[in-house]
């Protein structure tokens, strides 16, 4: 049994060293890292590199954390993930709020862009629906936009359902006739964006900003009712009198959460990530150079900590 | 992916065992199969809850799971600490040698303020060292393969993340391996344990990985520990079956003669067994290796980095040329490793009769020295330290380029194919199988169970089945049910002829096999975004995304059954003058046959595990279920559909494996081994 003796010792050690591991350590500036969650989106490594960039300046040691955007919240709450700084109003405002009211995390702010997203076609369908890019038009080209699944309805290419927005229920209180197909992936998305695109073929999709693909691809967001807080609440509101959703999506902030626990450990940290605030068009420079251009996103990121050394020194305490 | 025999074993069913070859009892037998599947709808609206299973009868099995894993990460307490303290615990110790690679291949050490600096591997060093070492233990082939295999990561500016995913599968293979082989060989001691074992390690290997992703992150925390989990988690098992094959295997000679000489039990197993065992135990190593390979991609979605960060974010922009190249480096860090491992699989049979040129000290000294040489000189010169950056090469612009044309040039036609196909084969099956009632399926597979095997199997399999409906999954179970069978089916269509080819062709047999090598490891999401731009999200490209990855056993496995019908019985039909089509058709087809089952099965079992990748271009069946789950962070819900797809994987199995069985028996007077 001298295996099985090495693995009781083994199991042994494993429980023992636990004892090391959990003693609360003193969070020095230097030594402990702070965790920042970086996402599968291209500009999320634009902003993230830009806060650790700041931070590192500031004498911290940062760690980035490929973390899933919906599901990290968990992380977040429980202080195995500092900080995020990039979190749409848009896709994840409700899931911000529900972890806020927690106590476990904090809002800090908003980082200074705009998300938008919107439904989106390519500028050369205007031509054979010159209608756009006013939504009513939409029903006389649902042809256009149709394939053989989907005819006579036409197809309206969406994002997976959880990153929600209501897009179910926009289409049915338009009274739209298209149907909805999900792409499972972002890359998945733009992959057939780009096939149409190549082919000149119609194609009726979801698009965000800020983003490379409006940048890359000429085109024109759809322009639906415009958004109120009735809309959104009062069924009466809007072209259909029975249902909510009747207008387009509220254009929304993009906020910066940290864990509750950032303030206490960190507590300079906790003031740089609430004073840092970009813009949209810099932003969108920057995804345009890293994903048009093929530049590394270290260097771009490097570039504008180089540009902007007082507007981010003004942030340190 | 190899699922175990079913112990089951047709004890009961004499109405079955009279051997009537397409007799009226077959067929009978047939009618009232099928029958059972439409029976609940006869009666219409008074059967119609058994039809249509109702929300109401739905088990809040999601709910329960969550609520346990949330008791479980917030308030089980072992007493001296929390049970999610001593998982942080272990993650803190599965860290370390992480670390420790990490900082061996990539990142280098830095000891305290006066940034004493120990420089990360030398790129030349390691290429070296890979070089010289494929020398001893090889062939001078083998030594260049794996010195072109790393050139080429150092020419295409690959090497920084080809050594961060060796760092990380370097620290999986070893636990995978040992963990491996201490379960393996307390099962081979222990029946018991061997028992429950067994369906704990169908459940690993089939379980989406993302379906336990969200309790892996409770548990572990985020970052490449739970990465590197859900690796060994997905690794381990082929290790555990292969080290209780191998020890059951070992001849009763040798272990007699152990006996004899008076060992002790550990020095049985240490002495004897385990070494008696060994080729058998490297191609275990082999599977894990090859295994984690695999999830790379999946890896660095959730915080791996490396190459499979590497293939995401180029596909994200689309840049599908640059996807291609960091994929092959995956596919060719995968070809080197099990390379190698054969290698020394041969190198330790032979070992102690040869006579090498150079003694062994001097080799090891230079392989050493050649490795650490460069690293040191690396301090001081830039080139040891790093490739040239001005001498990375691209072909990116070559493939980008080809995809577009072929994005313009024959869309139409592939379309075309498509919608016929999409119209014509795979909407009908989709509808029928929505159509089916829920108790008829039930009905249907538990009395096909019994019959093949006994009261037991069809028990099991119908439980199974129930499951599905019990949780509120079905209709994204049938989904998932009508995609893995077309693509079973069209794989086998597609790969039976290819496994014919090569047993008739030894010439095309080498280029099938490379064929197949890199379609298993080269990741299928590479392929996956043009395949998108040619045919849209949705069923159709998911369809190709299941056939290109489980096409593979379909052609080795009809290759190796046909390869081995014994000689003697072809040379028999030979003689009895049959043609060669008469010798096809009649002698080594029904001879293959089970092999070829057990390849229609592991065509399965591929074809399910691609459905976490399918996913992500759009289906509606339990790979999205998954998906959704782990982007809304609920663990209990992931769980229980990735549970729906591994217990279609063990339905499926268990049955096939039946049939197997009985149609083994059956020809065992015929067949000679």
């Amino acid at each position: 049994m001298k295996i099985g003796r090495h693995l009781f010792v083994g199991m042994a050690a494993a429980v023992v060293s636990l004892a090391g591991t959990n003693v609360p350590a003193e969070q020095q500036k230097s030594k402990e890292p702070i965790k920042i969650a970086r996402h599968d989106w291209s500009g999320n490594l634009v902003t993230t590199g830009i806060a650790k960039a700041i931070l590192e300046e500031a004498g911290y040691n940062v760690e980035l954390l490929q973390a899933e955007y919906m599901g990290m919240w968990p992380g977040l709450e429980s202080g195995d993930i500092h900080l995020a700084v990039e979190i749409w109003s848009t896709s994840a405002g409700e899931l911000m709020e529900a972890s806020v009211a927690t106590g476990q995390t904090e809002n800090l702010g908003e980082i200074g862009l705009t998300g938008l997203d919107r439904w989106w076609y390519p500028k050369y369908v205007q031509e054979s629906c010159p209608g756009l890019p006013d939504w009513q038009a939409l029903n006389d080209c649902a042809e256009l936009f149709s394939t053989p699944l989907t005819a006579p309805k036409g197809r309206l290419l969406l994002f997976p359902a959880a990153w929600g927005g209501f897009d179910d229920e926009r289409v049915e209180a338009l009274k739209l006739n298209y149907e909805i197909v999900r792409a499972g992936s972002e890359a998945a998305l733009y992959a057939e964006v780009q096939s149409a695109i190549r082919r000149d073929a119609p194609i009726l999709a979801w698009f965000y900003e800020p983003h490379w693909a409006p940048q890359r691809f000429d085109g024109d967001w759809i322009d639906l009712p415009p958004y109120s807080d009735a809309c959104y609440d009062d069924p009466s509101w809007g072209s259909n009198p029975d249902m909510a959703y009747d207008c387009a999506k509220p254009s929304g902030p993009i906020w910066k959460v940290a864990w509750s626990g950032l303030k206490q450990s960190w507590p300079d940290a906790h003031t740089i990530i609430s004073e840092m605030e970009l813009n949209n068009a810099e932003i969108g420079d920057m995804i345009g150079a890293v994903d048009l251009d093929g530049r590394d996103a270290d260097d771009v990121v490097a570039e504008w900590i180089a540009a902007n050394e007082d507007r981010w020194r003004a942030w340190l305490p | 992916m190899s699922l175990t025999q079913s112990t089951n074993k047709a004890e009961s069913n004499t109405f079955y065992r009279a051997n009537l070859p397409l007799g009226t009892k077959k067929i009978l037998l047939s009618v009232i199969l099928i029958s059972l599947l439409f029976v609940p709808g006869w009666f219409g609206a008074a059967t119609s809850n058994l039809v249509e299973y109702p929300a109401t009868w739905i088990v809040p099995l999601n709910e329960w799971t969550s609520n346990g894993i949330y008791w479980l990460v917030n308030d089980f307490d072992l007493g001296l600490f929390t049970f999610k303290e001593f998982t942080r615990g272990i993650s803190w110790l599965l860290t370390r040698p992480f670390i420790l690679a990490e900082g061996i291949l990539v990142s280098g050490f830095s000891f305290g303020s006066e940034n004493v600096v120990v420089p990360p591997l030398s790129w030349m060093g390691v290429l070296l060292f890979c070089v010289l070492l494929a020398l001893r233990i090889g062939t001078p082939g083998l030594a260049l393969g794996v010195g072109l295999s790393l050139l080429y990561m150092a020419v295409f500016g690959l090497w920084e993340s080809a050594m961060t995913t060796l760092a990380s599968v370097s620290v999986a293979v070893p636990l995978g391996v040992f963990g491996g082989l201490a379960i393996g060989v307390l099962a081979h001691r222990n029946g018991v344990f061997a028992k429950i074992l067994n369906p704990i390690l169908d459940i690993m290997q089939t379980m989406p990985i993302f379906a336990y992703l969200v309790p892996v992150l409770f548990f572990f925390g985020f970052g490449p520990v739970a990465a590197l989990t859900a690796t060994i988690v997905y690794a381990l098992p082929p290790m555990v079956r292969i080290t209780r094959i191998a020890l059951e295997q070992v001849p009763k000679e040798i272990s007699e003669a152990g006996t004899m000489a008076g060992c002790t039990e550990a020095q049985m197993l240490r002495k004897v067994l385990l070494p008696s065992a060994l080729p058998s135990l490297l191609v275990g190593v082999n599977q894990v290796i090859m295994l984690s390979l695999t999830v790379v991609i999946i890896a660095s979605m959730i915080g791996a980095g490396g190459l499979g960060y590497d293939v995401l974010t180029a596909l994200r922009r689309l840049s599908i040329g640059q996807g291609l190249e960091a994929g092959l480096a995956i596919t060719l860090m995968a070809i080197v490793m099990d390379r190698f491992s054969q290698a020394a699989a041969q190198k330790s049979q032979v070992k102690r009769h040869e006579n090498p040129r150079l003694p062994i000290w001097v080799t090891g000294w230079a392989i050493l020295a050649a490795l650490l040489l460069p690293t040191i000189l690396s301090n001081w010169i830039a080139i040891f330290a790093a490739y040239p950056e001005e001498l990375i090469l691209s072909t990116a612009r070559f493939w980008d380029d080809a995809v577009t044309w072929i994005n313009i040039n024959l869309y139409d036609t592939l379309s075309t194919i498509k919608y016929g196909f999409l119209i014509n084969v795979m909407l009908p099956v989709k509808q029928f199988m929505h159509s089916l009632p829920w108790s008829g399926v039930v009905l249907f597979v538990g009395a096909l169970g019994f019959i093949l095997s006994g009261w037991r199997l069809g028990l099991t399999v119908a439980a199974l089945v129930f499951f599905l409906a019990m949780t509120g999954n079905w209709e994204k179970s049938m989904t998932t049910v009508y995609l893995v069978s077309v693509g079973v089916v069209l794989s086998f269509v597609l790969g039976f002829p290819v496994g014919l080819v090569a047993v008739y062709s030894e010439r095309a047999r080498g280029a099938i096999l490379v064929a197949i090598d890199t379609l298993q490891t080269l990741p299928s999401f590479v392929y996956l975004i043009p395949v998108v731009m040619l045919f849209e999200n949705g069923d159709f490209a998911a369809l190709i995304a299941i056939v290109a990855y489980a096409i593979v056993p379909s052609i080795r496995y009809t290759e190796f059954g046909i390869r081995s019908v014994s000689k003697d019985l072809v040379e028999a039909s030979d003689m009895m003058g049959c043609t060669r089509w008469q010798a096809f058709l009649k002698v080594k087809l029904p001879l293959a046959f089970p092999e070829i089952m057990l390849g229609v099965n592991q065509t399965i079992m591929m074809a399910l595990s691609m459905l976490i990748i399918t996913a992500l271009v759009g289906t509606r069946d339990l790979g999205q279920e998954v998906l959704n789950a782990l982007q809304k962070a609920d663990p209990g819900r992931g769980l229980v559909a990735g549970l729906c797809v591994a217990f279609i994987a063990i339905i499926a199995d268990r049955l096939i494996k039946a049939s197997a069985d009985r149609m083994r028996r059956r020809m065992s007077g015929q067949k000679s081994e």
